[in-house]
């Protein structure tokens, strides 16, 4: 692996260009480059392993037990990237795609480091831009104070820093026990563990036991219900969470069985699962579906995670929520995928690589629905019920307003909501606010989120200042294009 | 707000400021982990309702920890390497174009 600190270094084009290193970006390039690739993997964090194995070569916790013999794994999986010949660009911004006019079936893409833009070009693309946290949306959850669960888990591996008064963690998922029982271990002061999971889970989720007991989830994932059980005031059963405070954090109100009750706090962590992160599969133009289990927008996908636009595939949990070890497994089968429609690997070949890892992600993704079913958040977290809650957190746009615009003015899409509205508009790009403001249009005109639709995202997908577009180098078609 | 894990030396390589105020954090931290690191409440202000705003996400996707590095307004903190003598400002509201940005 070559790493690159300037944009300068980058060549003109690449073979693949992968964009994110976590476990799918990470594979998929290490795979790509051991068939033959000249590979380019760009990733906007200092050091690789995305979120889930983020800073597993840099982090200053040494004590493996914290974290948990799950995440170091992360490191050998970063070491066979390190063994091959990519190239990798740290802190480098993948900001937009687009055809490259001048040779047909490949593409250009935008990229920036330290302030610089360049226009690279890619005959091959693999999204690996992995998942985000579902908003989570409850009166209160801009004050200072209010974190995601996920952002904790980042500042204790990146960091080695944990919340230093009374925490309080809320919402529901296998990451939340997760991170409370890593919070406990690194000695964070957890008040209480908020559960939102729904009881009315349990019983859809029954079906999929079968295949969950025969899956890699269930050891390891009755081990942290125990571990953050045994150790943690645990209140099941929550259906309203409220945080309140002056300019910050005080307190967060919740309600379990018609009652409620007040926690003071200096610290409240939300989580309510995660969905893929659509912003550059949507702005590429590749085709998305509404999943109902997952209750999430995953991209269209082949069987080598090509997308519906020819050249681009999407690995990891960018393509579907999966996990850490199915989201390597992923990387690599799209990289055979890349590497035989670059004729560096034929199908027999392709197809006899690609079994033996179809077998194990299988296998790995056995017992996933069991997960989707039982932590398929309430509705009352997808839609916020109290007109003040404030969705659209850049541009300060509240659940009532968006209510107010669907059934007055007749808004049936989060499109024409942005016009209303400026929804979406502000810096996240509707990352924060876009599930939201589905559901609340779905929920206000009695439809579904697959017939509400999603934001049409556009690049740049990253803020890009004008002086980096401007300082481009200009092809003749483009100043042809302005100037008459 | 956040503090380094008990068996972290809590010794700070590297010095900046924010607003003006010396503060120190390790090298190899974000300038958002720095700021938590600190006891900073909020890093900025919304241009909207000029609301205190701090570190959300920590992953680059929620943009609530816009702060001004070195004069250049609406950085990522949380993406941004924390660097030797980093001048960190709170971002009131929308970027403001500075002798340094221009």
């Amino acid at each position: 692996m070559t790493p690159i600190a300037s944009i300068e270094q980058l060549d003109e084009s690449y073979d693949l260009l992968v964009v994110g290193a976590g476990p799918a970006g990470l594979s998929a390039a290490a795979r790509a480059a051991e068939l033959g690739l000249s590979i380019l993997l760009a990733d906007e964090n200092p050091a690789p392993g995305g979120q889930i194995y983020r800073a597993v070569t840099t982090t200053p916790v040494k004590n493996r037990a914290i974290l948990g013999e799950d995440y170091w794994r992360g490191a050998d999986i970063v070491a066979r990237f390190e063994r091959s010949k990519a190239v990798y660009a740290p802190r480098c911004t993948v900001w937009s795609i687009g055809p490259d006019e001048t040779a047909p079936g490949a593409f250009e893409l935008g990229l920036s480091l330290d302030g610089k833009a360049r226009i690279i070009g890619a005959k091959q693309v693999i999204l690996a831009t992995g998942a985000q946290e579902r908003p989570f949306p409850i009166p209160g959850w801009t004050l200072p104070g209010v974190m995601t669960a996920g952002a904790a888990q980042i500042a204790l591996k990146s960091a080695g820093a944990i919340p230093s008064g009374r925490t309080v963690i809320a919402g529901c998922g296998p990451l939340l026990y997760l991170l409370a029982g890593q919070l406990a271990a690194a000695g964070c002061q957890i008040a209480a563990v908020l559960d939102t999971t729904p009881s009315a889970n349990r019983s859809k989720a029954l079906g999929a036991i079968p295949d969950f007991l025969r899956s890699p989830y269930l050891a390891k994932g009755l081990k942290l219900m125990l571990t953050a059980r045994r150790k943690l005031r645990f209140v099941s059963g929550v259906t309203s969470l409220t945080a309140t405070g002056e300019g910050k954090l005080a307190s967060v109100q919740f309600e379990q069985n018609g009652r409620t009750g007040t926690l003071a706090c200096d610290t409240l962590l939300l989580h309510q699962g995660v969905i893929p992160s659509v912003n550059f599969s949507n702005a590429a133009g590749c085709a998305h579906d509404f999943d109902t289990e997952q209750h999430a927008w995953v991209p269209r996908v082949d069987a080598w995670f090509g997308s519906t636009v020819p050249g681009i595939a999407i690995a990891g949990d960018g393509a579907g929520i999966g996990g850490a070890e199915s989201a390597a497994l992923r990387g690599e089968i799209a990289a055979f995928g890349a590497a035989s429609r670059l004729g560096k690997l034929n199908e027999a070949e392709r197809d006899r690589q690609a079994t033996p890892v179809r077998a194990e992600l299988d296998k790995k993704l056995r017992g996933r629905r069991f997960l989707d079913l039982l932590y398929k958040p309430a509705p009352q977290f997808l839609a916020p019920p109290r007109d003040e809650t404030i969705v659209c957190r850049c541009e300060e746009v509240t659940a009532g307003q968006i209510r107010d615009a669907a059934k007055r003015l007749g808004v049936t899409g989060p499109n024409q909501m942005k016009a209303f509205l400026r929804c979406g508009m502000g810096p996240c790009q509707g990352r924060l606010c876009g599930p939201t403001v589905v559901e609340l249009i779905a929920e206000t005109r009695g439809t579904t989120p697959a017939e509400t639709g999603y934001y049409r995202l556009r690049p740049p997908i990253k803020p890009v200042t004008l002086a980096e577009l401007a300082a481009l180098p200009q092809t003749e078609a483009s100043v042809k294009a302005v100037i008459r | 707000m956040f503090r380094p894990i008990a068996d972290l030396a809590a010794s700070g390589a590297l010095s900046f400021t924010f607003d003006g105020r010396p503060m120190t954090a390790r090298a190899g931290d974000t300038v958002a982990a720095a700021l938590l690191v600190n006891g900073i409440t909020a890093c900025r202000e919304t241009p909207v309702s000029d609301t205190p705003r701090a570190p959300y996400c920590l992953m680059g996707v929620c943009f609530d920890c816009l702060v001004v590095i070195d004069g250049i307004g609406n950085r990522q903190g949380c993406l941004v390497p924390l660097a030797e003598g980093m001048r960190i400002e709170t971002q009131h509201g929308r970027r403001h174009l500075t002798e340094a940005s221009e």
